[in-house]
């Protein structure tokens, strides 16, 4: 089933790789280059399925955009994905504490990349 | 996981596709790591042309290969937007020097034509076979062949 | 079952150092506590040996076993012929567990055993030595857990699970339906979920949790598949995993396996404990961890260093001064950081008495071989060294110790003769001293004997017959490969190793060997070697434009030569004077393909020692400074490179070689041609 994804990454080379997997997999893609404009697509943008974004970003990071995706009165219960390079638990609690719902280890892979929507997403 | 199922016609392979000069390559997806900007290298001594040195993936000391001098095309004139794809292959991780990735390729295993006769000596041993779609010709290149060559002639060298 | 194995053939050799450790104490008189040790030490491996079957060696360690418990009665004295039997039981005990260990023949054992036998017989009688007798009471067996055993044969596989979410889960977004629809892809999902926390409908507050579900999962399945299901919510929910078969003898608190370590499991001379895990209140608490998780933390620190070396570079670059907050702070974190690098190397490190305590028994044999007196001193068997370094001392110590014994010792006759005692000394020290350990084999035997070195050097063609050398440069003759053949050691130092081999091993491990020799009162050989394989000190020097690390171990000094000391020496071929000693002179950058080096005249050069062909001169543009450096191979991922022994990364993120002076000689053998006739002046 086609869903609508947010992805919020400064790497444009990244931005494009998840673009194309998630297209190639027949779902919609909203991008943004940071969290600031992440909060500005969240604005604009109409209901999503999942967010999936990165952590380290300039302007504002991942776990700021986590909290304004969690404070947002439409969005506050997307499930959002988080892009981390360390499979480490420590990371991972951070990002569960910001408010993500789940993560995806870089480097990047397009099948776990979607098995990760599909287990945060119906 | 949740690849379209609409043709039957064998297993489906993905790939991910990218330009070196004026040709379009595909690489399985499975042995690409990451895909990251240019970044000078520190030459190593002794190496053939197309090894173009050595980075710092994260910790990590990445020797950088240049696909299009490694297919007996010429030096690549590397700058900030030409692209390196971590390869991992032949228990080997190295970086692949290209000019720029353009896409992810879903085909079945019909979709491969094996390599024309004409093709060049230099390229064909890494060669796979051709993916030709409707108005794209892209040459799907073995990593293991291309990665495990590095270490065999780069000791004749 | 083989992981449990592995254990138990370090737990011996733990026991066997500890075993030989107490039985030479027990040489200069036995204490109760020294008896009780390898009492224990015996008992541990003859105990666990038997749930292996291994047959002959629990036979023989019973046998051992049954005369060290006489001996802790006190119904046998130590002393003498005993204390030299048990000795000669401890080797025998080691060598059944080696044979154990890799499959080989058990040793022969008969004497000993019938010697043990005998010792005990006046006061055990006539025991019966059965492999399965473990004397009931004093024998504790192990209780050995094995994760993912197949359970006993039951038609029902699979998990139970409880899974009862917090408030934090739905918070993030988490969608229990999707976890319990993963889990049903896995296997045969049955769910009932537990409502009886929810409350009255006036009570309900939107933002809290609720629900539980119980659920079976049948099939089989690793316990990771179900865990992973659960990932993204560890730490937001109650999750209780325990396998389906096991649920009435385990409690889910008790999923997680224990191997208790044999020494606390099985405490003798008491009568079967209550609990199998008693806390040994005395000994110092150690765990086991796997070395990959070390080395991952080792490069994570390295990496750590690496990221702050980084970021004091760019701030230097952004003029913030050093006195600033963010100067401070930085100082601060290299401090700590520095702190944190020695303590993650210090748990890499052992004491090296691992490798000494195999040296007496070496000592005993070879004495007995060559019917000289021995008495070998051990010192500093305490110092702590990296594990990598300890593995690769045993060799190189093995071989200076036959050397020590065979060719520098003296006959008991020849020592009385020469006015020593009969018994010679044999003095094996660690110690650490500048940051580096400096091993020490020392003898007080006959010296090298210089005259006969020279002869024999000559004979080989090492050099040629009319060279002057200083005695320092006679000495270290004896580590010039081809200088011992098999031909003329003997029998004891020999198996084909020359002292060259000894020195590469030591300075592979970027150490070197200094020989001190006082002719008829000794010889002496100091290793320097580092703390640790994962650092280097090194002389970061440009290179054409490029960046280079030198190992300060191979440095001798650094100079800046004027025109007049370079002279050209055939084609191609320069010699640097240093001093009125002319030293082959590498244009470095040619040797490794720079261009635009500068030529040496315009730069400095570097001495260097290098194996085999003594002092070499290094051209390079200029030195940059010195510092440790991270050690990273390339090799995995490429080849080797003649002259480069690794790579590391500098500062400002990029990546430097790191030189190998010997691959460079070897490199540029070809061109400067002919070192041996250097060798009188170059070395």
């Amino acid at each position: 089933m086609s869903k609508t994804i947010l992805t919020v990454d400064d790497s444009r080379t990244m931005r494009d790789m998840l673009r194309l997997a998630l297209s190639d997999a027949g779902h919609a893609v909203i991008q943004a280059d940071d969290g600031v404009a992440g909060v500005a697509a969240l604005a604009q943008a109409g209901p999503l399925d999942v967010i999936i974004t990165d952590i380290n970003m300039p302007r504002m990071d991942g776990f700021g955009f986590i909290g304004e995706v969690r404070r947002h009165p439409l969005h506050r219960a997307t499930p959002i994905l988080v892009l981390t390079t360390e499979n480490d638990a420590g990371k991972k609690q951070q990002a569960r504490e910001a408010g993500a719902t789940g993560w995806i280890v870089k480097p990047f892979d397009p099948a776990r990349l979607l098995a990760a929507v599909a287990r945060v997403s119906p | 996981m949740h690849q379209r199922q609409d043709d039957s016609s064998g297993p489906r392979r993905q790939f991910i596709t990218f330009r070196s000069g004026a040709q379009e390559f595909g690489a399985d997806i499975m042995a690409i790591r990451e895909i990251r900007g240019w970044t000078e290298t520190t030459p190593l001594p002794h190496a053939p042309d197309y090894v173009r040195g050595v980075i710092n993936l994260r910790g990590v000391v990445l020797p950088v290969v240049d696909l299009k001098a490694r297919l007996g095309l010429g030096l690549t004139q590397a700058n900030p937007k030409h692209v390196i794809v971590v390869v991992q292959a032949a228990d080997r991780t190295i970086g692949l020097l290209v000019d720029a990735v353009s896409d992810i390729l879903t085909v079945t295993a019909g979709d491969i034509q094996p390599t024309p006769e004409l093709a060049r000596e230099a390229q064909s041993e890494f060669v796979e076979g051709i993916a030709v779609l409707s108005e794209r010709l892209v040459t799907i290149l073995g990593m293991d062949r291309l990665v495990g060559s590095l270490v065999g002639e780069a000791k004749a060298a | 079952m083989e992981a449990i194995r592995q254990t138990y053939f370090q737990e011996c050799e733990e026991l066997l150092l500890a075993m030989e450790e107490g039985l030479l104490a027990l040489e200069n008189g036995a204490d109760g506590e020294t008896i009780n040790a390898v009492f224990r030490a015996v008992h541990s491996i003859k105990g666990s040996g038997g749930a292996f079957g291994f047959e002959a060696l629990v036979r023989f360690a019973h046998g051992f076993e049954t005369v060290m418990d006489q001996l802790r009665a006190g119904q046998l004295e130590a002393g003498g012929d005993v204390t030299a039997l048990l000795l000669r039981a401890g080797d025998l005990l080691a060598d059944h567990v080696a044979a154990a260990r890799d499959g080989g023949a058990a040793p022969e054992d008969g004497e000993v055993s019938a010697a043990l036998a005998a010792l005990a017989g006046a006061e055990g009688g006539d025991e019966d030595f059965a492999p399965a007798d473990f004397e009931g009471l004093d024998f504790v067996p192990l209780q050995i857990v094995v994760e993912d055993a197949p359970p006993a044969p039951t038609p029902m596989q699979g998990w139970r699970i409880r899974f009862a979410p917090h408030a934090a889960l739905y918070a993030n977004a988490s969608e229990p339906a999707l976890l319990l629809r993963a889990l049903r892809g896995l296997g045969d999902l049955t769910v009932a979920a537990d409502v009886s926390t929810l409350p009255a409908l006036e009570a309900l507050s939107p933002q809290a949790a609720y629900f539980a579900w119980d659920m079976t999962l049948a099939g089989d399945i690793p316990r990771a598949a179900v865990e992973e299901v659960f990932d993204f919510v560890t730490g937001q929910c109650d999750l209780d995993i325990a396998p389906l078969t096991f649920l009435l003898v385990a409690p889910p608190e008790a999923d997680a396996p224990q191997i208790v370590p044999l020494a606390q499991v099985a405490p003798p001379a008491e009568k079967a404990p209550e609990k199998p895990d008693r806390k040994d209140g005395e000994s110092r608490q150690t765990i086991r961890v796997d070395l990959d998780k070390v080395d991952r933390l080792v490069n994570l620190v390295g990496e750590l260093v690496i990221t702050q070396a980084m970021l004091s570079q760019r701030v230097a670059e952004c003029k913030i001064p050093r006195a600033s907050s963010v100067g401070n702070g930085l100082a601060e974190l290299e401090h700590l950081l520095r702190e944190l690098q020695d303590s993650v190397m210090a748990i890499r490190t052992q004491p090296v008495k691992s490798v000494f305590q195999r040296m007496p028994r070496l000592v005993r044999e070879l004495a007995a071989q060559t019917a000289k007196k021995v008495h070998l001193v051990l010192e500093g068997e305490a110092t702590e060294v990296d594990k990598t370094v300890i593995e690769r001392l045993g060799e190189p110590l093995t071989h200076m110790i036959r050397n020590a014994v065979d060719h520098g010792l003296e006959s008991p006759e020849e020592r009385r003769a020469a006015g020593k005692s009969e018994e010679g000394t044999v003095t094996l020290s660690a110690e650490h001293r500048g940051g580096r350990i400096v091993i020490e084999v020392a003898d007080d035997g006959r010296g090298i004997d210089r005259a006969r070195v020279r002869q024999k050097a000559v004979e080989r063609g090492l050099i040629p017959a009319g060279a002057t050398l200083s005695d320092e440069e006679t000495d270290n003759l004896i580590f010039m490969p081809g200088f011992s053949t098999a031909k003329e050691v003997s029998n004891i130092s020999g198996r084909g190793v020359g002292m060259d081999v000894v020195r590469r091993n030591i300075v592979d491990l970027g150490g070197r060997i200094v020989i001190g020799n006082s002719p008829s009162q000794g010889s002496r050989f100091s290793l320097t070697l580092p703390l640790t394989l994962a650092v280097l000190d090194g002389m970061v020097v440009a290179i054409g434009g490029q960046t280079f690390v030198l190992p300060l171990t191979h440095i001798v000094e650094s100079l800046k030569p004027r025109a007049a000391d370079i002279q050209a020496f055939g084609r191609g071929r320069n010699l640097l004077n240093v001093r009125g000693a002319y030293v082959p002179l590498v244009m470095t950058g040619e040797i490794l393909n720079v261009p635009d080096a500068r030529p040496p005249s315009d730069g400095v050069v570097i001495l260097v020692e290098s194996q085999g062909t003594g002092r070499l001169a290094l051209a390079v543009d200029a030195i940059l400074g010195q510092r440790q450096v991270v050690i990273k191979s390339f090799e995995d991922n490429y080849r080797h490179i003649g002259g480069i022994a690794a790579a590391t990364i500098l500062g400002d993120g990029r990546v430097a070689l790191i030189l190998d002076v010997d691959g460079i000689v070897a490199r540029c053998r070809d061109r400067i041609a002919d070192l041996n006739d250097l060798q009188p002046t170059g070395t």
